[in-house]
């Protein structure tokens, strides 16, 4: 795909200005981000950076204290409970457990989108589901149940549920974690397997570097809440930013302690 | 534009165009397992479709199992780039006898 020409194109995720918190305490401070139909972003950070909240609230499961997020050109502050619905089944989410239902076999779990959004005949559906059992090389597990499964086949199982209804957007949160340097690069080229193939706009969040690298188009750096820079897998990997260096590199960031504000913290209990 | 079936030397043409998605792929099938239901031989001419999701493909399979079952022929004719990268991702390339054009699939006999 000629991501340039993509870009050119409106973005299928606009984020703006967004300012989150929880409490009193700031999680998101002025994030702005955009990303291509068919590109593949990475949100890249430490624990702790807002990267894993961002995306729930790009989920919608949150709203901000302010700035906007549109989707597929749809402001979601201000879509009706219907209208929302609508859009979500554009949306494939797999999320970092993997979130099956321990209750149902991998089928059933794969099957439940389609069976609760559509009024297509089991026997479609079933096909359907198979499908992507396939896709994501896990043909014949469908009547397993989750607990059976491996860490990387809940997640290949997960990510078959995500792209049942065949998505426009596909969010990983954090797709390598707990996961071997073998299945994590499985997973990562199933992944770019799905944008080569349908055309997916993909948002993974991870920490992962070598996932990031591997898979991204381009990356967008979080530290506290604010973006450091957004770019392409060369920009970040030769950025002079010592916060990019130091996640990059793995350094331990020397820590400045302000004698007053540690000591009302150790008192009063206070951030 | 409805998906139409025609019938062509004995075989049942079922030509479908556009998008072929949630919305209508249930029209594709019904077309698909009633052309069956009626002719030994059914071809799906996918030369003016766009763009086909998974229940589209789907009802494809469904064709082709129908087909097996009942020793017909059954098979896809003029799938595009787009398409195929579909059929490819589950390696159902490997599973539909696929025709680059309706004269093709006569000269194999369906």
């Amino acid at each position: 795909m000629d991501m340039r020409s993509a870009w050119n194109q409106p973005p299928v995720i606009r984020v703006r200005d967004l300012v989150t918190s929880y409490g009193d305490r700031k999680i998101l401070d002025g994030v702005s981000l955009d990303v291509g139909p068919g590109e593949i972003m990475v949100i890249m950070g430490g624990s702790g950076s807002g990267k894993s909240t961002l995306l729930r609230y790009i989920l919608g499961l949150h709203r901000p204290d302010s700035g906007s997020i549109e989707i597929l050109g749809k402001n979601i502050q201000k879509l009706s409970g219907l209208e929302w619905q609508k859009l979500r089944q554009k949306m494939g989410v797999s999320f970092q457990g993997g979130a099956l239902f321990n209750s149902m076999s991998v089928g059933d779990n794969v099957c439940m989108p389609l069976r609760e959004h559509t009024c297509l005949d089991d026997n479609t559906i079933r096909i359907m589901s198979r499908m992507k059992l396939e896709v994501v090389n896990l043909a014949g597990f469908e009547d397993m149940m989750p607990a059976q499964l491996s860490g990387g086949m809940v997640k290949r199982a997960a990510l078959a549920r995500a792209i049942v209804m065949d998505p426009s957007i596909l969010f990983f949160d954090e797709p390598s974690a707990g996961l071997d340097p073998v299945v994590s690069a499985e997973l990562d080229e199933l992944i770019l397997r799905l944008r080569e193939a349908l055309g997916v706009s993909v948002v993974v969040v991870t920490h992962e570097l070598e996932s990031a690298f591997n898979i991204a188009d381009r990356i967008t750096v979080l530290d506290r809440g604010r973006i450091l820079m957004t770019g392409t897998v060369e920009a970040v990997r030769n950025s002079d930013n010592p916060r990019v260096r130091s996640l990059l590199t793995r350094t331990v960031e020397d820590i400045t302690i302000d004698a007053e504000d540690y000591l009302r913290r150790l008192t009063e209990g206070t951030a | 534009m409805p998906f139409s079936v025609q019938d062509r030397q004995g075989i049942s043409v079922v030509t479908l165009n556009g998008e072929v998605d949630l919305n209508n792929s249930p029209d594709a099938r019904k077309l698909i397992l009633a052309s069956l239901k009626q002719r030994k031989q059914v071809m799906v001419d996918l030369s003016a479709v766009e763009y086909i999701d998974s229940s589209g493909v789907a009802s494809l399979v469904e064709g082709l199992q129908y087909a097996r079952s009942n020793d017909q022929a059954f098979g896809l004719i003029g799938a595009s780039k787009a398409v195929m990268s579909v059929l490819r991702l589950a390696r159902l390339d490997r599973v539909f006898p696929l025709f680059e054009s309706l004269e093709g699939a006569l000269q194999h006999g369906g």
